[in-house]
């Protein structure tokens, strides 16, 4: 397990090197762009080329520019945004992360409980019309563009129904952080959770339902079945609990995905100012020093989380531990 | 083996032919008598037909230039000409608003946008890119994958480990900040791509194409990569191998026909991936660049009419979600027919 957990970490050391070389490569080794360029912003004076060339090393060789521009993500933290009066990125990064991982946490919530639900159900179900069913709405589910999904959420509870009492409780978009007002973060995040979530309700209703039926022919269900146990029994603790450990590992991934930047669909529609959200200005800005710093935190969250994913698995399963 | 000869004899020593039928005719066979699927496929077909007709729509029918603004211009409702900007025509009745829907074909079938222009044929037009796009990027990117797929697992070793760690590498890449990353520099930089003779234009739609198909590649390499390593040892490669046959013949002659089935698998999946992923970046300003419009750019247009205009968001939001889903359908029907202990997963 030790030696496992070593390689595994070392691996995720170099893949965050190549992560931030290949970050590197794409926004200061693009031919035919000029890196300052792009990092002063729009319409920048000759003197704020100069100074910009200067400080990321630009006329010095590679190796250089590229220790010195993680040294200002990393070590110093003192990478500045051009386009926003010289607001510093990695803090501004910092403030935006509550709002993301409130967004992320709740809508997982919704994901895992709704998909195990129709998982499941779409399996025992199996024969009935009600199988195919399900599995069609999880498919409309995974065909739905998030972002549209969530205009069609705000045409209807903003404005077309919002006066009804269906939706008369919901605020106005935006994010009310919970420390300030729980009540109003609750109110204010239902919707985000439920739009982020059906992406992922879909996906993995038919990871589930594959995996349980699968299961169901394995020998130690069968074991499981001559030995008397209710059929209830035999789902919960035998077939689900197995099923448990691919849906796990999925999770791990996914969640690490949407922490990392995923979810910035869903907060730009809905007006959440969390890491994606910043992303998407700084896109609209063309603010390079952010991009770049949200990339290779978002990119540096997600190979975290895929580390720590492998390690709980192996931990699970020792046959990943040899492979 | 043998158990299929005895049953070959039996039928022989009762008279009756066994027709010979190679696997790929049965998988069609079975796709085929599929209903959902095939309709699914019908239904994609008439989406593709239905926006590559896009010039003959606004030309023929509609008489608008989809690409123009049209702030004075005017249309008929009711018999009467209206103009398409009304004064006062929102919730608030303040300012002016385009034209809603008129559910009139001829007419601005779902109104105007904030430029004044058809939203139908927009939507049509947008479904053309977001078409050529979609199929194109799962195109090019399955071929990519396939071939890098077929070096890395026919040569293995030191060319194997390399190839599969870049992938790894490019894997672990989030897809969307991957994507954001190469289209803010390659978008914004103005003049676009440039690599030695070739040069592609910030507004071409080969820009967005290429960036989606590279950023999938892992996706499909990897399945494939499997696929290549078994095959490459199986009895029949061997015997190719003893009568001289160069490598490239092996790895495509031999090999590549007996891995092909995975990508086709795979094509309808990633169509439906690329078209999403599409629509987001262009969504986010990032893919689909003006003059050209794509179903997510549209969706984009429609954000600030949102609650006074939804159909200008809304319509081309419908025609993704039917696209997307016919060709999920279709990935499974063909998953079915192909390889029915397949897992495949394609993260959308």
């Amino acid at each position: 397990m030790l030696t496992f957990i070593i390689r595994r970490v070392l691996w995720t050391l170099l893949v965050m090197f190549a992560i931030t070389l290949l970050v590197f490569v794409i926004f200061f080794k693009t031919p035919g762009v000029d890196p300052a360029r792009q990092i002063a912003g729009r319409n920048p004076s000759p003197q704020v080329m100069q100074e910009i060339r200067h400080q990321f090393g630009l006329d010095r060789p590679f190796p250089v520019q590229y220790a010195l521009m993680m040294k200002k993500i990393f070590v110093t933290r003192d990478l500045v945004s051009y386009s926003n009066q010289g607001e510093r990125v990695v803090p501004e990064i910092a403030a935006a992360t509550p709002a993301t991982l409130s967004l992320v946490f709740g809508a997982a919530v919704i994901w895992v409980v709704v998909a195990i639900g129709m998982g499941v159900a779409a399996a025992v179900l199996k024969g009935t019309v009600l199988d195919p069913l399900l599995m069609i709405v999880a498919l409309i589910g995974i065909s739905i563009p998030v972002f549209w999904l969530g205009e069609v959420v705000n045409l209807i509870t903003q404005s077309r129904y919002h006066d009804t009492f269906l939706f008369s409780w919901i605020p106005p978009l935006g994010y009310t952080p919970f420390s300030q007002n729980p009540l109003l973060w609750f109110q204010g995040l239902v919707m985000p959770w439920i739009t982020l979530s059906v992406l992922y309700i879909g996906f993995y209703a038919r990871v589930l339902r594959a995996s349980l039926l699968e299961i169901q022919n394995e020998d130690y269900i069968r074991t499981a079945r001559a030995k008397g146990l209710s059929e209830r029994r035999v789902l919960l603790r035998h077939t689900l609990r197995n099923s448990m450990i691919t849906f796990v590992s999925l999770f791990g991934l996914d969640f690490g995905v949407l922490v990392g930047g995923g979810a910035l669909l869903t907060e730009i529609v809905f007006g959440i100012h969390g890491v994606g959200f910043l992303t998407y200005q700084s896109l609209t800005n063309l603010d390079l020093p952010v991009i770049m710093a949200t990339v290779i935190y978002g990119a540096f969250f997600i190979v975290l989380a895929n580390a720590l994913v492998d390690i709980a698995y192996a931990r699970l399963d020792p046959r990943v531990r040899l492979a | 083996m043998a158990a299929v000869l005895e049953e070959a004899g039996a039928a022989a020593d009762h008279g009756q032919v066994v027709a010979g039928r190679n696997p790929w005719a049965l998988a069609a066979r079975q796709l085929w008598r599929n209903r959902i699927a095939m309709a699914s496929l019908a239904l994609f077909l008439l989406i593709v037909a239905v926006s590559f007709a896009a010039p003959l729509y606004a030309s023929h029918v509609a008489h608008v230039d989809p690409f123009a603004n049209n702030l004075n211009g005017t249309t008929i409702v009711n018999g009467k000409r209206v103009p398409l900007m009304q004064v006062g025509g929102g919730t608030l009745h303040l300012g002016e608003t385009p034209i809603g829907p008129t559910w009139d074909v001829r007419n601005y079938f779902l109104g105007a946008d904030s430029q004044g222009r058809d939203v139908a044929a927009r939507v049509l037009y947008g479904g053309r890119s977001s078409l050529e796009i979609g199929i194109g990027s799962a195109a090019i990117c399955c071929v990519i994958a396939t071939v890098v797929a077929l070096i890395a697992g026919f040569f293995g070793g030191v060319v194997d480990a390399l190839l599969s760690r870049l992938m790894d590498v490019i894997w672990a890449f989030p897809v969307y900040l991957l994507a954001i990353s190469i289209s803010t520099e390659l978008l914004t930089a103005s003049n676009g791509l440039r690599i030695g003779p070739l040069n592609i234009v910030a507004t071409s739609l080969w820009l967005p194409t290429l960036i989606i198909a590279f950023i999938y590649v892992p996706y499909v390499y990897r399945p494939v990569r499997g696929h290549v390593l078994t095959v490459a040892r199986k009895e029949f490669a061997e015997a190719a191998i003893a009568q001289g046959a160069s490598n490239l013949r092996l790895m495509f002659s031999d090999i590549l026909p007996n891995v092909v089935s995975v990508v086709i698998v795979l094509l309808p999946l990633m169509i439906a991936t690329t078209i999403l992923t599409e629509s987001a970046l262009s969504f986010l300003s990032i893919g689909v660049q003006p003059p050209n419009a794509s179903w997510g750019t549209i969706i984009n247009d429609g954000q600030g009419l949102l609650y006074t205009r939804p159909w200008v968001a809304i319509a081309p939001g419908i025609m993704i979600v039917l696209t997307v889903l016919a060709m999920n359908v279709l990935g499974d029907g063909v998953r079915d027919a192909l390889d029915p202990r397949a897992k495949l997963r394609v993260e959308g």
